[in-house]
């Protein structure tokens, strides 16, 4: 009966796969972009994800010790963060930046707002856009021993050409995990495929994107442009690995398809007119932050009330 | 304790604007890029609200009721232009890092707050010392602000460098959602302290938001705190106790009576 009786948030629907499993799948998923950051950037790019990785376990680790509060570090959430935050670090930056980060996410971001589930935002976004402040230019310092020079979002920006192709691959500069759309597509089907994640938010936040850029962009329905802005930058590991984080997304379906939308568009406006030639990551974390009014303004009618008045 | 001294420690300890009240948030989240900035902008405060507190306090009994506040912001604002003046003429720097915030000095809701809660209520002396004791309170805690911040932001205090010089300053501590990460962390270790004490069994509960510790003026009957019996008075003064709604705490005591 108590079972029967019980009340608990939503998912409702039970599975046999926990948290550790889905995290353990993301965490698989991630790795074709890890090795290719590897292959690409060099061994720093492994010491790198491993110190951030490590960082952010240690973080969850130790705070929880200190309070006496139960460990949870199995259930991989803290090396799905620090796996995710290392992606969108430069091979250049010192490994204390990677520390920094991961201890931030952990700590600011997750911990103290209640650990896995109550965090508003995503915490690997959220401490890379706390390094991105703090750092500028560490981590905007794309050069390293395989590329010098600006990544090619930047020299988009700056009306140069680019090489779709090997954006496409990822032979570029840029972060660790951003570079090859490739790579990240791959992971990507693996978790759809796998069930953990659906097309909605990347699906809706991919498109809306491309309508932007092409009403705005100033080169009208210009494959090659379009197609450089999507394999370029983030856009990839945000939409597919950031923007469906499952604590951060909004539940209802209909949010689903307005918090990809609204994706869109944040990144096509900081993309084309901010300063920076990169947005994905604070139009995420904006997005992150509106999750509750999304919820709110899409939560479906109870089944009866709404109904067209005799 | 007297008077005057009690007001000292209430502003500064017990009824700390920035880290208890939390008033003030303007000031203390947009100035405190280093400590001399909080320090400068806490003891301007500081004058501008002894002073004000000290007026409005000889004026209590000529202010009519319903304009109070006007009133209560013409003697603001005169201080606080004088202050500015002061400041532009004889602390240029200072003048020049606070800028917008100096004027502004005028709409801080400490300052309004005190005139309202305690300088148009009590006598002159403890107004200026309530005056005093929190202008305190806010320096301290302005400064305290401002020094974590330039420490992590730029490896100074007070513009001494105090880091060693391979540290790489955490520019985010000079800006905005710095101010917030360093009120946040000083007020928790403030709560801490506090919680701490009453575990230990000290009688802490004076250190809440809102309480001037004057039951006999506070207008929350319901106080848990309340020290000064309303009942008592009425009786002693010859008047007839109204009688009263049984609570169910008396229903209670009635029961355990039995």
């Amino acid at each position: 009966m108590s079972d029967f009786m019980k009340v608990s948030s939503n998912p409702h629907i039970r599975s046999k796969m926990g948290t550790s499993g889905i995290m353990l799948c993301v965490v698989v998923a991630l790795l074709p972009a890890a090795g290719f950051g590897i292959y690409n950037f060099g061994i720093g790019a492994l010491v790198t994800i491993l110190v951030t990785v490590a960082a952010a376990v240690l973080t969850e680790y130790l705070f929880e010790k200190v309070c006496k509060k139960k460990v949870t570090i199995g259930d991989y959430s803290a090396v799905v963060t620090g796996l995710l935050l290392a992606l969108n670090l430069p091979v250049s930056a010192p490994w204390w930046i990677g520390v920094v980060g991961a201890v931030f996410a952990i700590l600011v971001v997750k911990m103290l707002f209640g650990g896995l589930g109550q965090n508003f935002m995503n915490p690997a976004l959220g401490a890379r856009c706390f390094l991105l402040i703090s750092f500028t230019s560490i981590m905007t310092n794309f050069d390293c021993d395989a590329y010098t020079g600006a990544t090619p979002l930047a020299d988009l920006k700056n009306g140069m050409d680019v090489n779709i192709l090997d954006m496409v691959i990822g032979r570029t500069a840029g972060t660790i995990g951003e570079t090859s759309m490739i790579a990240i597509v791959v992971g990507a089907c693996f978790l759809i495929l796998m069930g953990i994640i659906d097309l909605r938010i990347p699906g809706s936040y991919i498109v809306s994107f491309v309508i932007f850029i092409t009403v705005f962009g100033g080169h009208g329905l210009d494959w090659a442009y379009i197609s450089a802005h999507l394999a370029g930058g983030g856009l990839m590991l945000g939409a597919f690995f950031m923007a469906t984080d499952y604590v951060t997304r909004p539940v209802t379906k209909n949010g689903q398809y307005l918090f990809g939308i609204l994706l869109g568009i944040l990144t096509g406006i900081f993309r084309l007119f901010g300063p920076s030639a990169e947005g994905v990551s604070y139009a995420i974390i904006l997005g992150n932050l509106l999750v509750p009014l999304i919820e709110k303004i899409t939560l479906p009618k109870a089944f009866g009330k709404g109904g067209e008045k005799a | 304790m007297n008077r005057a001294g009690e007001r000292l420690v209430n502003g500064i300890i017990r009824e700390n604007p920035t880290f208890v009240l939390t008033l003030g948030m303007c000031p203390t989240l947009a100035v405190t890029t280093s400590a001399v900035n909080g320090l400068g902008m806490g003891l301007t405060t500081m004058v501008v609200l002894a002073l004000s507190n000290v007026f409005i306090s000889l004026l209590r009994h000529v202010i009519p009721d319903k304009v109070r506040i006007p009133a209560f912001i013409v003697i603001i604002a005169s201080f606080v232009t004088v202050a500015q003046l002061l400041l532009q003429g004889f602390i240029p720097f200072l003048y020049d890092a606070l800028g917008i915030y100096i004027p502004l000095i005028v709409v801080n809701c400490i300052i309004l707050g005190r005139a309202e809660a305690y300088a148009y209520k009590n006598p002159v002396i403890p107004s200026l010392f309530d005056g005093i004791g929190m202008g305190l309170g806010f320096s301290v805690a302005l400064t305290c602000i401002g020094a974590v911040r330039e420490l992590l932001g730029a490896g100074e205090i007070f513009g001494i460098r105090v880091m060693p010089e391979s540290y790489v300053p955490v520019s985010i501590f000079i800006m905005a959602p710095g101010a917030f990460f360093v009120l946040a962390l000083l007020t928790a270790i403030q709560n801490k302290v506090r919680i701490n004490g009453e575990r230990r069994g000290k009688d802490m509960s004076k250190i809440q938001s809102g309480c001037s510790s004057d039951c006999m003026n506070c207008a929350d009957a319901g106080c848990a705190h309340r020290l000064y019996d309303e009942k008592a008075d009425s009786a002693s003064a010859g008047k007839k106790a109204e009688p009263e709604e049984i609570t169910i705490e008396e229903i209670k005591e009635d029961e355990d009576n039995d």
